[in-house]
């Protein structure tokens, strides 16, 4: 009786880290820029392999090994995101656009500060990015 | 009526290993060095998830130590790859 519920259970998690696996797999190859791909692998990947680990580790029961498997959890799920986060930061630091929604190439040149303090100086018209920062136009 | 608990992990070890053909598109053509990064490191955690799998579905134990040593490896080959492309603009 407790043999089989044991079963299910690590079939269950396997089955679902399986299908967040897939998630992951589905929005590294399918997501626009290099920063939504990054999203995907933090979130979707660390939860297949994890749910896919806890899986492993109801299926061994008490054993040394079962040992390794937990450690082996944590270690995915601290490290999984961390790496994710640098390789995100890489891109940003060498300077890979992201993508944006509606119109890549217009809204991204509208982001970059080189414009700011021109028509700062010139103190005119109250534009997205002014009342965006919430300044008074006086 | 249940198949054998080591037959269904083989069939996701198949799964995950099927993935991972499937990510090696975004290693193989991805525009950036930091696209084909992530989809190496994907690729590695895909690697340690199959390592523990097969462990349980062959019964063999020790591969659960490969699996611990492969994500050390993988997470310290995506953190110095990362820096290096800042920092020097490469990998050497």
């Amino acid at each position: 009786m407790i043999d089989a519920l044991r079963f299910w259970v690590a079939v269950a998690l396997v089955a679902l880290g399986v299908f967040f696996t897939f998630i992951a797999a589905v929005g590294v190859i399918r997501l626009p820029d290099v920063y939504a791909r990054t999203h995907t692998a933090s979130q979707a990947d660390t939860l297949g392999a994890g749910l896919t680990l806890a899986g492993v580790a109801v299926a061994l029961g008490w054993q040394h090994a079962t040992v390794y498997t937990v450690l082996l959890l944590f270690f995915v799920f601290i490290t999984n995101p961390t790496a994710a986060h640098a390789i995100a930061r890489s891109a940003a630091e060498t300077g890979v656009e992201p993508q944006l929604a509606d119109d890549g190439s217009e809204s991204a040149r509208d982001l970059e500060p080189e414009p700011d303090p021109e028509s700062s100086g010139r103190g005119g018209e109250p534009t997205d990015r002014d009342a965006g920062t919430g300044g008074e136009p006086q | 009526m249940t198949p054998p608990l080591a037959d269904v992990f083989l069939a996701a070890a198949a799964a995950f290993v099927v993935l991972a053909i499937v990510l090696l598109y975004r290693a193989v053509v991805g525009p950036t060095t930091q696209d084909r990064l992530l989809a190496v490191n994907v690729l590695g955690t895909n690697t340690v998830v199959v390592l523990a799998l097969l462990a349980v579905a062959l019964d063999e134990p020790w591969f659960l130590d490969v699996a611990l040593i492969y994500a050390l490896l993988n997470f310290l080959m995506s953190i110095a790859i990362s820096k290096f492309t800042v920092e020097r603009g490469g990998v050497l």
